[in-house]
C-alpha cells in the first residue's frame, strides 16, 4: 500500500498516558523538533495535581497538546487532528477533544480488560464500534519497546521508554527527523549509558516501525512557517519570566534576587533562575510565602533587583508584606502564575481569576503596578518591563501570569543585543539634600537609599511617613496627601506606558478586549472572523494597572466591547467602573484555555442579536 | 547588554566612611523615645549603643530590623539604618538584607509575641539556617502594645484580659527552642543587670551566624513583676545562675551551692561537690546546652549568660560564595549564553 502524504497548514496532536508514562516530555521533545523545523508551535501541558495519581484511571491521565503549523498561530489548538493514547483512561479523556477522522494511535498492550475497565469504558472500545468516526491504529508500544532495548535494561525500566517509541513514531508520521532527540537523549543520559542507548534503541523502533510497516493511511507534512529572520528558542512562560528577569538585572548592572516557596505552577522560575547564579542570581528557597515576600523586601531595602513568584494561595500569604512595599516604595516585581482557585482550587490548571486581588486585595488604599504577559514569549518582555517600571517608580509591581503561558511554549525570537531599554539605576548619595521620602518631580519615585551609603542613614516602616522627611507621622492631612502621592505615582505612569494597540479597524461595531492568555485564542478568532468578512478588532491588554492612557478613546469608538476571560467578569467589572463602558462577557472558567470556537460563536451572536449597550 | 561578570553597583559605588572613633551618641537618632518610664527596653538600647561603637563597624553598615510590638520601635531610635516592619517578620526581612549584602551588620530586633507566636516559622527557620545576624528577643512575657495578653512565653495560670480565669497554655521556653533548631549562639540575659547585658551583647555582636539572645525584662504596666525573682538584686544570688566558660557553675549568697547531676537530671548540689558542672559554651554536643535550659524557677536558679557558641557555616556566605563561584567561572556574556539554550536560526 502507498502511504500518501496529506499537506496540511496547521495540525493538532494530543499525547496521553498516565502521570507516569513521560507524556509532558514526548510533547516537548516533539515540539522542539517541530520547532527546529520551522514550524510555528503552541503548546498545552495538561497534567494532574497528583504526581502519580492512581494508574490506569481517567485522574491520572497527562496530557500534551501542540499545534503546529506553516503560518503564525497563536494557540495549541480547540481539538486535536492525531491523538497518541497510551491507555484506555488517556483515549476516554481525549475523546471528546477529539476531531472527526482524527488519527488515533492506541498503546494496544495496555488494552486488558482490567484497563478498560479502570478508565471506565462499560466495553471494549476497540471493537464495539464506539471508535468507529476515527482512523485507529493499534500498536503494541510497550512490548516492541521492550523487544527493541533488548538486554540493556530489566524489563520495568525498559517498560519506561514507551514514550520514546511513541515519540519515533510520531516524529515519522509528521516527517520530522530523530537528530535533535538523539543529541538531546545522549546529553540528558550523558552518566548512565545503558539507559541513554534503551531509549535511543526505543526512539528509533518507533521511527523504523512507522516506515516499515503499514501502520498508518497517509502521514502528514506541516511546511515551514515563515517567520522573521531572527535566532529562535523554545521558551515556557516560566522561562520566559526567568530570563526576563536576568535580562534586566544584567541591564541595571545590579544582583537579581529571587526569594520564593515552592507552589505550582510558579516554581518552574525558582529552578530556571537557581540555574543562572553565574550571572549574579541568589535564589533563596524560603520557609514560607511570607518569608519569600518578606525575605524579598529586605533585598529591595538592600539594592537588589528583588522579585518573589507565587501562584493565588501564595498572593493571599503575601499580601501583609506587599503592603509594607507599598509603604515603604521600595523596587520589587511579584509574579503570580494564576491557577484554578479559590482556596487550593485547581493547582494544575490555569485561571484569570486573581486579577481582583492583584488590584485591591490589601488593606487600606494599596495602589500598585500590574502587567500580564500575553503568551510564553512575550513573559520575557514583561518581566524585562516589570522590572524597568519598579525601578522607575520605586514601588511593588505585579505580574499576572497563568498557568497556561507558564507551562506552555512556543518560539521565542532572542531580542538582538542592546534592543531592550536600558535599565539605570540611581542609589541616593547625598547626604545634604537627602530625605527618605522626597519625591521626583516626574515619576513621584523616592529616593533608593541603601543600606552602606554614609550619611543617609535613616528608618523606614509600615507606619504613615511625614511626607518629605519620612519620619512617622499621625497628622490627618499628611495620611490624606500620602494616600493621593501613593496612588497619583502609579496612575502617572500612564503618561510612560506605550498606548494600547488595536488589531483590525480602530473604530467599529466590535472590540474583543482581552488580558494575559487568552491573547491566542482571541487573535485567532478576530482573525477567523474577519476572514469571513465579519468587522472584529481585537486589543489585548499587557498593561493593567495603570491602562493605557488611550483605552478610554479605543473603548468609545466600537458599538460592542466583549471582554472574554477565564473568570466570572473580573475585567468586565473593573472597565465597567473606570471607563462607564458597558461590555459583553464571555467567561468559562474550566481550568483550561477558552476555545477559539467559542469567542467566534459570542462574537457572531452580539453582531446578530445586535445587543445594545 | 552588559556581562554577567561586572560587579554590581552597591560593591563598587559604596565607600566606607572615614575610620572615625564612634561614640554612643553616634548611634542615638533624633527621636524622642516613646516607651513607657522605666521599661527594660531603656537599658537594652542604651547597651546596643555602648556596643555598637566598640565593633570597629562603620555606622553605614548597620542594619536594626525589627517586627511589631514596643520592642520594635527600636530601630527608630538607633542612628543607623532601620527598617520597623510588620509582625513577625524581622527575621524573614533580614535574611533578604544579609543574603543580598555581606557587607552589612544586622540586628534583629524582636519580641516573645513578635518572635514566638506570630513569628514563630520565621524564628526557628533562621536560626536553623544560621544567617549572619544578631537576634535580640525581648522577653516580658506579655502582649504590651495591644494592653495585656498572654505571651507565648506566659507562664500557665497568667490572669490577662483574654485570660481572665488565666493561662492554661504550656509557655515556650526560648532558649530550649533555639537549641532545637540547632542554634550556633543562645544566651540570655536580663535587662536589669545592665553589665551582664552589655558582656552578652559583646559575644554576640562578634558571633558568626544567627546569635540568638533572650533578655528577660519587667512590663511595668501590664506583667509587672514578672521577672521581680531576678530583677531583685538581694535575691538574685539565689536565683540566677551565672554561667562562665570554663568555671563552676555555682550560684548562692554566703553558702555557695553548685548545679551536679542526678542521673540525666540536674541537681542542686553543695559548691564543693567534686560533681559540680563545669561550664562548656563550646560544646558542640547541644545536650549540654539543653540540660542548662531546662534549670527553671523557683526549683532552680534561672542560667544566665552563653550557653552556647560554636562555629558552623554560615548560611548566607555559603549562597553568596556559591554565586560567586559561578560567576567567575561563567565565561559567557548575558547574550552569549541565550544564543546557547537550544537555538535555532531562521
Amino acid at each position: 500500500m502507498t502511504i500518501s502524504t496529506i499537506e496540511k497548514d496547521a495540525v493538532t496532536i494530543r499525547f496521553a498516558g498516565d502521570s507516569g508514562d513521560g507524556m509532558q516530555l514526548t510533547g516537548s521533545r516533539f515540539s522542539s523538533s517541530s520547532a527546529i523545523f520551522g514550524n510555528d508551535i503552541a503548546t498545552f501541558p495538561d497534567y494532574p495535581a497528583e504526581i502519580r495519581a492512581p494508574s490506569g484511571t481517567v485522574a491520572g491521565v497527562s496530557g500534551f497538546q501542540i499545534q503546529l503549523a506553516d503560518h503564525d498561530i497563536y494557540t495549541p489548538g480547540d481539538h486535536a487532528d492525531c491523538l497518541v493514547a497510551m491507555n484506555p483512561a488517556a483515549l476516554k479523556k481525549c475523546l471528546p477533544e477529539l476531531l472527526p477522522n482524527a488519527l488515533v494511535i492506541l498503546n494496544e498492550d495496555a488494552f486488558t480488560p482490567g484497563n478498560i475497565e479502570k478508565a471506565g469504558f462499560a466495553s471494549n472500545p476497540l471493537d464495539d464500534g464506539l471508535l468507529g468516526e476515527y482512523r485507529i491504529v493499534l500498536v503494541k508500544i510497550t512490548s516492541l519497546t521492550c523487544s527493541a532495548t533488548g538486554s540493556l535494561l530489566p524489563r520495568k525500566q525498559a517498560e519506561r521508554c514507551k514514550n520514546l517509541f511513541a515519540l519515533g513514531l510520531t516524529l515519522w508520521i509528521f516527517g520530522r527527523d530523530t537528530g535533535s532527540t538523539r543529541e538531546w537523549i545522549r546529553s540528558k543520559f550523558s552518566k548512565n549509558a545503558a539507559v541513554a542507548e534503551a531509549n535511543l534503541a526505543a526512539l528509533e523502533a518507533g521511527y523504523s516501525y512507522g516506515e516499515t510497516t503499514d501502520l498508518a493511511d497517509a502521514r502528514y507534512r506541516v511546511a515551514p512557517a515563515t517567520v522573521r529572520p531572527g535566532t529562535y528558542a523554545q521558551v515556557s512562560g516560566n522561562e520566559g519570566i526567568a530570563l526576563g528577569l536576568v535580562a534586566a538585572a544584567q541591564s541595571a548592572r545590579c544582583p537579581l534576587f529571587y526569594g520564593s516557596y515552592p507552589i505550582t505552577p510558579a516554581t518552574d522560575i525558582l529552578h530556571e533562575l537557581a540555574s543562572l547564579s553565574a550571572f549574579d542570581v541568589t535564589t533563596f528557597q524560603a520557609e514560607d510565602e511570607i518569608a519569600a515576600m518578606c525575605s524579598t523586601i529586605g533585598a529591595a531595602f538592600a539594592g537588589s533587583i528583588a522579585v518573589t513568584g507565587t501562584s493565588g494561595p501564595g498572593l493571599c500569604l503575601k499580601s501583609e508584606a506587599i503592603n509594607l512595599a507599598v509603604m515603604t516604595e521600595l523596587p520589587m516585581v511579584i509574579v503570580n502564575v494564576q491557577r484554578g482557585g479559590p482556596s487550593t482550587g485547581l493547582p494544575t490548571k490555569t485561571e484569570q481569576s486573581d486579577l481582583l486581588q492583584a488590584l485591591y486585595g490589601r488593606n487600606g488604599e494599596s495602589p500598585l503596578v500590574i502587567l500580564a504577559p500575553q503568551s510564553p514569549s512575550d513573559c520575557y518582555a514583561i518581566a524585562y518591563e516589570a522590572v524597568r517600571i519598579a525601578l522607575r517608580i520605586m514601588g511593588p509591581v505585579i505580574v499576572l501570569s497563568d498557568g497556561y503561558i507558564g507551562n506552555g511554549a512556543e518560539p521565542w525570537r532572542i531580542p538582538e543585543p542592546d534592543s531592550m531599554p536600558p535599565i539605570v539605576v540611581r542609589y541616593a548619595t547625598d547626604p545634604d539634600t537627602f530625605q527618605p521620602y522626597a519625591r521626583d518631580p516626574e515619576t513621584y519615585a523616592r529616593p533608593w537609599a541603601i543600606p552602606g551609603t554614609p550619611g543617609l542613614e535613616h528608618r523606614i516602616g509600615g507606619l504613615e511617613k511625614q511626607d518629605g522627611s519620612g519620619h512617622v507621622s499621625y497628622d490627618p492631612a499628611n495620611h490624606h496627601r500620602m494616600m493621593e502621592l501613593r496612588a497619583e505615582k502609579v496612575r502617572r505612569l500612564d503618561a510612560f506606558i506605550p498606548p494600547q494597540d488595536v488589531y483590525g479597524e480602530k473604530e467599529g461595531r466590535l472590540l474583543i478586549l482581552g488580558w494575559g492568555g487568552t491573547f491566542g485564542a482571541i487573535r485567532t478568532a478576530a482573525e477567523r472572523l474577519r476572514a469571513e468578512g465579519i468587522s472584529v478588532s481585537h486589543a489585548h491588554l499587557r498593561y493593567l494597572n495603570p491602562f493605557p492612557s488611550n483605552l478610554r478613546r479605543i473603548l468609545s469608538r466600537f458599538e460592542h466591547v466583549l471582554v472574554p476571560e477565564i473568570n466570572l467578569g473580573q475585567m468586565a467589572s473593573v472597565i465597567r467602573s473606570t471607563y462607564l463602558k458597558e461590555v459583553q462577557q464571555l467567561n468559562q472558567v474550566r481550568g483550561v484555555p477558552l476555545k477559539v470556537a467559542e469567542i467566534c460563536a459570542r462574537a457572531r451572536q452580539i453582531l446578530n442579536q445586535g445587543v445594545r449597550s | 547588554m552588559t556581562s554577567g561578570t561586572l560587579a554590581p553597583p552597591c560593591e563598587a559605588r559604596i565607600m566606607d566612611s572615614s575610620a572615625e572613633t564612634l561614640t554612643r551618641q553616634d548611634f542615638v537618632s533624633g527621636q524622642t523615645v516613646r516607651w513607657c518610664p522605666g521599661c527594660g527596653d531603656y537599658a537594652i538600647l542604651a547597651q546596643i549603643q555602648n556596643t555598637l561603637p566598640t565593633l570597629g563597624i562603620p555606622r553605614e553598615k548597620i542594619v536594626v530590623i525589627s517586627g511589631i510590638g514596643c520592642s520594635s520601635r527600636f530601630p527608630y531610635y538607633m542612628n543607623t539604618y532601620g527598617f520597623h516592619t510588620i509582625h513577625g517578620r524581622a527575621a524573614a526581612i533580614a535574611t533578604g538584607v544579609q543574603l543580598a549584602r555581606e557587607d552589612l551588620h544586622v540586628w534583629v530586633i524582636t519580641g516573645d509575641g513578635d518572635a514566638l507566636s506570630i513569628g514563630g516559622n520565621h524564628f526557628i527557620h533562621t536560626i536553623r539556617r544560621n544567617v549572619n545576624l544578631r537576634f535580640i528577643l525581648f522577653n516580658n512575657a506579655i502582649y504590651g502594645l495591644t494592653k495585656g495578653q498572654y505571651s507565648p512565653t506566659s507562664p500557665k495560670g497568667t490572669k490577662t484580659k483574654s485570660t481572665p480565669r488565666g493561662s492554661i497554655e504550656n509557655p515556650l521556653h526560648p532558649i530550649s527552642l533555639a537549641l532545637g533548631t540547632e542554634a550556633t549562639f543562645v544566651a540570655r540575659t536580663l535587662a536589669a543587670d545592665p553589665k551582664h547585658l552589655a558582656t552578652v551583647l559583646q559575644k554576640a555582636a562578634r558571633h558568626k551566624g544567627t546569635a540568638f539572645v533572650e533578655v528577660l525584662q519587667n512590663c511595668l504596666i501590664f506583667n509587672d513583676g514578672c521577672f521581680d525573682f531576678l530583677e531583685d538584686k538581694t535575691r538574685r544570688a539565689e536565683t540566677a545562675l551565672y554561667c562562665e566558660d570554663g568555671k563552676p557553675l555555682l550560684f548562692g549568697g554566703t553558702e555557695r551551692k553548685g548545679i551536679g547531676l542526678n542521673g540525666f537530671s540536674p541537681k542542686v548540689v553543695a559548691g564543693n561537690d567534686p560533681g559540680v558542672l563545669v561550664h562548656d559554651e563550646t560544646n558542640e554536643d547541644p545536650g549540654y546546652a539543653w540540660f542548662l535550659s531546662r534549670l527553671r524557677h523557683p526549683e532552680f536558679p534561672v542560667p544566665l549568660g552563653v550557653f552556647r557558641s560554636i562555629s558552623r557555616p554560615v548560611f548566607d556566605e555559603q549562597v553568596r560564595s556559591d554565586v560567586a563561584r559561578a560567576r567567575a567561572e561563567n565565561k559567557l556574556t548575558w547574550d552569549e549564553y541565550l544564543l546557547r539554550r537550544g537555538t535555532w536560526k531562521v
